[in-house]
């Protein structure tokens, strides 16, 4: 299956799902005012790429912001990778947080309580 | 009526505001908004544990008037009826504080006087968990997650949220929200 590429924007990230290599990437900010309008072909991507998944799905989330209505829509990607893992595939999560950024490490610490996926904190030092 | 939402902010002082808007709120005016904000906030080399702080709750202020502002009573002088609030934030000693003003249908203050209530009474923790229960269990609609807006602003804060209603007509009042974004 094809990757799905979607350019960033000031108010929402970049997206960059690689199926043949099994490298997922979401970086930048998500504070559109419609996140499920902007999320919904990511999660239609992955719906497809749950029926064929790589042995192992690398996942990098780096955000520098994002707003309550994306955490719910991040939530969902998180669930669709969670039933990737639940069926006997390999599934890591890096959650990028800049240095001293707790918030954002937070947050990280909520989605790895939420989903039973391999969570791994990363911490940027500039 | 001569009342305008400007009285709800009378006791601050908004020459010294160092972002003030009142009008519509639509994409184009949050990215307006944003981008200022974010350009005093680097221009004057502000703390950026506090800088992220800021933007994050100036984001989800923005977003509550656009998502959740009720329309404004008829008479009232607005360019339309809907998405019509103010926002300002003013540097304090301590950080920075910002505040909204909109509208609400009276049948609604009592439901957020309940939800502000409940988050300001609730610790660091049980804040974390109640949106924790939110983000895992409740279903998105159009407006986003019911009270988690507030919640997050609660928490990244860390601090109690000022609020009051006023009494506009017998089907609205006006409502004033102050949060106070402050690092140790």
């Amino acid at each position: 299956m094809e990757p799905i590429i979607i350019e960033g924007t000031p108010k929402t990230p970049t997206i960059k799902f690689d199926s043949r290599e099994g490298i997922f990437e979401i970086k930048g900010r998500s504070i559109p005012e419609n996140s499920v309008e902007f999320y919904k072909p990511l999660n239609e991507w992955l719906d497809a790429y749950m029926q064929v998944p790589l042995d192992k799905t690398v996942v990098n989330i780096k955000l520098e912001y994002f707003n309550t209505s994306s955490s719910k829509c991040i939530l969902d990607v998180f669930k669709r990778l969670e039933a990737i893992h639940r069926s006997k595939h390999d599934v890591e999560i890096n959650w990028f947080y800049e240095e001293d950024d707790e918030d954002m490490l937070e947050a990280g610490e909520d989605y790895d309580s939420i989903i039973k996926v391999p969570f791994k904190m990363i911490e940027i030092v500039e | 009526m001569n009342f305008d939402l400007e009285k709800l902010v009378s006791d601050l002082d908004i020459r010294d505001a160092i972002l003030y808007f009142k009008g519509n709120i639509d994409s184009e005016v949050i990215n307006k908004v944003l981008d200022s904000a974010e350009g005093r906030l680097l221009s004057s080399h502000e703390n950026p544990k506090l800088r992220k702080k800021v933007y994050n709750v100036l984001v989800e202020s923005l977003q509550n008037l656009y998502h959740h502002a009720d329309h404004v009573p008829s008479g009232y002088r607005a360019a339309k009826p809907d998405r019509f609030g103010l926002i300002m934030m003013e540097k304090t000693h301590k950080g920075y504080r910002i505040t909204t003003c909109n509208f609400v249908t009276t049948t609604r203050v009592r439901e957020l006087e309940q939800k502000l209530t409940k988050i300001n009474t609730s610790t660091s923790e049980e804040i974390k968990e109640l949106y924790k229960e939110i983000l895992n269990h409740q279903e998105i609609t159009e407006k986003g997650l019911g009270g988690l807006g507030l919640i997050d602003i609660s928490r990244k804060t860390g601090n109690r949220l000022e609020y009051k209603f006023v009494k506009y007509d017998n089907l609205h009042a006006a409502f004033r929200l102050s949060a106070m974004v402050t690092v140790e």
